[in-house]
């Protein structure tokens, strides 16, 4: 395959040196930028392991307890750094492991490399021990994929898996490496990768759309904007912020565009979807202008798509050809990477408000705060609700926290209620819904971001699935938060058995061992609340520890989260109880 | 929306796992594949893959931009059959004493413009090249005499307009010896 390469004078000074494969991975890592790195070791990859015993000082390889864990510790890193997460695991079950992460890091655009080793390549096909074919596996769940079998092949594979990860709409890649490819040797030289002759991650911007595109907002009326991760992706915050309010439109957001804009600012509007704000799920259904910015229409965001924005002009910026029209047609489509194609806009689009438009967003969100925020966040009486502690949260972090949410109840809530003053800062699995996820991804969000607070917030479910973790945190000594909302259900599924199955509880009820004191076996400070009189003291003095903190809430047992638009529903027919 | 059948065509960078990766689109999204076939293209180190598949225009578009979208896809087509010109090629094995007892066999060949490939005492080999509803003709009219076997290749086609592989491919050279 042809691919173009960077031509820096430095690279064409550098002469060869001869290192073995396992070597030369590492090399790749460490001329990508790379310092730290999640894996777990095992027979296939042991030559990489060695190496980084050499380079330990140079990168930093965190031992997870479970390859799983490291992925999303990668896809966590990952998140709020906007650099390549990198995870690294052997051959055979290591591999599988990871699939769960590499198809969570695809379906929500992570720019991930995993590094899984493979047998020899004279026993592929043989069923040797641990043998298994992770890239036929890894294939519809990857961006690419590869296998090496000669050593020869590392730096370009690797150079190409890296631009491929990060450029365009980002995602996973999967590079497998036969243990005799690890082994032998090869002339080393890096040259990074600038180009792919099959592949264009950046379509070219057809400025008549982006005039289209100008000249439908400016005559709108009722428009509005709904906009996803492509913003944060693309590192178009600020340009989000210019056409908000140079246009004066209201701006709703996809759970995972959260944080591209401040969540007090005056025309943020909310999220849309399944569990999103009232406003801006009823006018979606009401607006005239429809702006969609780098989001791609997921299901749980349009509710029935045969009763969505049917009467809105839709205009889609996306950087990804084949979302267009994938589930809602548009009627201006503008290709290209929002950083670019939004600054292009904003010298067509004309200065206007919408005041008397972004008032009803103002009165659906009275009849939402009277209905369900006021209750949830300061209830009188009954068992603490999971509202109150994220806004307990809120009080302490001021927005500046990095809140990294699991999948279920506890989710929706933390979306709906966590304040946010910068972007990169809600890390959540949100296309792929991976319960297990949070507890890693926070280890992988504070090394990325050392300097800010990071608050895991997890159901007792999902802490199940991936409490093995707890391990890692304290063997690194990563002061992660961690927030369990025990609630001894599986939440969100016991909702829909409540609201759709006659209250048949069918295996959601858990029965849950002492959480505080398994996280006391990993010595880590950890302390439970079951108070509302608590909850204030109690969160002040995780939020203030240096060091690492478990704090499990029990909270009521029966909440539902509202408002919900029921599956098949419209989005105008969200529910309010 | 109605469906029918329309032909993919997609050139690739020769790659191992491709094929896998292109079939798993169209199995994510239960769609059956008609015929498949694989080949090199007009284009140096460029494959060809022409995939008949019944489905509605909107599924073939989406489908079409999914497979596009692998990097290293270069481009994907889709056609109607109006569109193309386009070929299939059978072979029948007939047994040999069918074949010299009853002469109506020797009409059918003369009349389908068929060609006999290979003759031995046991058997003769039968190959048809056109549309696949001649080629059906000929089955059905050889299948009452004992067909011993029969194979069908993948439709292979060529599109009334231009595909500008070559272009695309010297465009991303120019591109890169600038930047």
């Amino acid at each position: 395959m042809e691919v173009k390469t960077a031509k820096k004078e430095k690279i064409i000074k550098q002469a060869p040196i001869t290192v073995s494969g396992a070597e030369a991975v590492i090399k790749c890592l460490l001329e990508e930028g790379i310092d730290t790195i999640y894996g777990y070791p095992g027979g296939a990859i042991m030559p990489v392991y060695d190496e980084l015993y050499k380079y330990q000082d140079k990168i930093h390889h965190v031992l997870t307890r479970h390859e799983q864990g490291a992925t999303h510790a990668a896809q966590g890193y990952a998140r709020v750094t906007g650099k390549v997460g990198v995870c690294i695991a052997t051959s055979g079950p290591g591999a599988t492991n990871l699939v769960t992460g590499i198809a969570d890091a695809q379906i929500d655009s992570t720019p991930l490399i995993c590094i899984t080793g493979q047998v020899g390549s004279h026993l592929l096909g043989s069923d040797a021990f641990q043998e298994t074919d992770i890239v036929g596996i890894s294939t519809p769940v990857t961006k690419w994929n590869y296998q090496v079998t000669k050593a020869s092949e590392i730096p370009e594979v690797l150079a190409k898996a890296f631009y491929i990860a990060r450029s365009g709409r980002p995602g996973p890649v999967l590079i497998d490496i036969t243990k005799d490819a690890q082994f032998a040797t090869l002339d080393f030289t890096y040259k990074k990768c600038v180009g792919i002759r099959s592949y264009k991650p950046f379509p070219k911007v057809d400025l008549s759309q982006i005039e289209r595109a100008a000249e439908l907002i400016n005559s709108a009326k009722k428009p509005m904007i709904v906009f996803g991760q492509g913003v944060i992706l693309g590192g178009a915050e600020a340009l989000l912020h210019q056409v908000v309010e140079k246009a004066g439109i209201p701006a709703a957001w996809t759970i995972l565009g959260l944080s591209a804009m401040a969540t007090d600012h005056p025309l943020n509007v909310g999220m849309v979807g399944m569990h999103g704000n009232y406003g801006p799920n009823v006018l979606t259904n009401d607006c005239d202008v429809l702006i969609a910015i780098g989001m791609r229409f997921d299901d749980r965001v349009t509710g029935n798509l045969e009763h969505y924005a049917k009467q809105a002009k839709v205009i889609h910026f996306e950087i990804d050809p084949a979302e267009i029209d994938k589930n809602v047609k548009t009627e201006v489509a503008v290709l290209g990477d929002v950083k670019e194609t939004l600054q292009l806009l904003l010298g067509y689009l004309k200065p206007n408000n919408h005041d008397t438009w972004h008032h009803r967003f103002k009165d659906l969100y009275k009849i939402e705060y009277d209905k369900i925020i006021k209750n949830e966040l300061s209830p009188k009486q009954g068992k603490l609700g999971m509202a109150e502690v994220i806004d307990e949260i809120n009080t302490t972090s001021k927005g500046e926290a990095i809140i990294v949410s699991d999948v279920g109840q506890h989710q929706m809530v933390a979306c709906r209620y966590a304040k946010f003053n910068q972007s990169r800062s809600n890390v959540t699995s949100g296309g792929l819904g991976t319960m297990g996820f949070a507890l890693p991804a926070a280890i992988g969000a504070k090394m990325g971001m050392p300097n800010r607070q990071v608050v895991a917030i997890i159901g007792d479910g999902g802490f199940q699935m991936t409490i093995q973790e707890l391990g890692t945190i304290f063997q690194t000594k990563v002061p992660v938060k961690i927030v369990v909302l025990n609630n001894g259900f599986l939440g969100m599924v016991r909702q829909w058995q409540q609201m759709f199955f006659d209250k048949r509880y069918a295996s959601t009820e858990l029965i849950n061992p002492d959480f505080v004191a398994i996280a006391k076996g990993y010595f880590i400070k950890a302390k439970q609340v079951t108070e509302r009189s608590q909850l204030q003291e109690a969160i002040k003095e995780m939020m203030d520890s240096p060091e690492a903190y478990f704090l499990e809430v029990k909270v009521e047992q029966e909440e539902n989260v509202f408002p919900m638009i029921p599956t098949g529903a419209s989005v105008s027919d969200i529910r309010l109880e | 929306m109605e469906k029918k059948n329309y032909t993919v065509s997609i050139y690739t960078e020769n790659n191992i796992g491709l094929l896998s990766r292109i079939a798993a689109i169209f199995l994510k999204r239960h769609i059956n594949i008609e015929s498949i076939t694989a080949s090199k293209s007009e284009v140096n180190e460029v494959m060809r893959f022409i995939i008949v598949v019944e489905v509605t225009e909107e599924q073939v578009k989406k489908v079409a931009g999914q497979i596009e979208k692998q990097i290293e896809v270069i481009r994907a087509y889709y056609h109607t059959d109006e569109e193309l010109i386009f070929q299939e090629t059978a072979l029948y094995k007939v047994n040999s004493a069918e074949f010299v007892e009853d002469l109506t066999i020797q009409d059918f060949i003369k009349e389908t413009n068929a060609r006999i490939v290979t003759v031995t005492p046991k058997f003769f080999v039968i190959e048809k090249t056109g549309k696949r509803h001649e080629i059906d003709n000929l089955y059905d009219k050889l299948k009452p005499y004992g067909l011993m076997q029969f194979v069908r290749s993948g439709k292979i086609a060529v599109s009334k307009n231009e595909m500008p592989i070559s272009r695309i491919l010297e465009d991303f050279n120019t591109i890169n010896i600038n930047s």
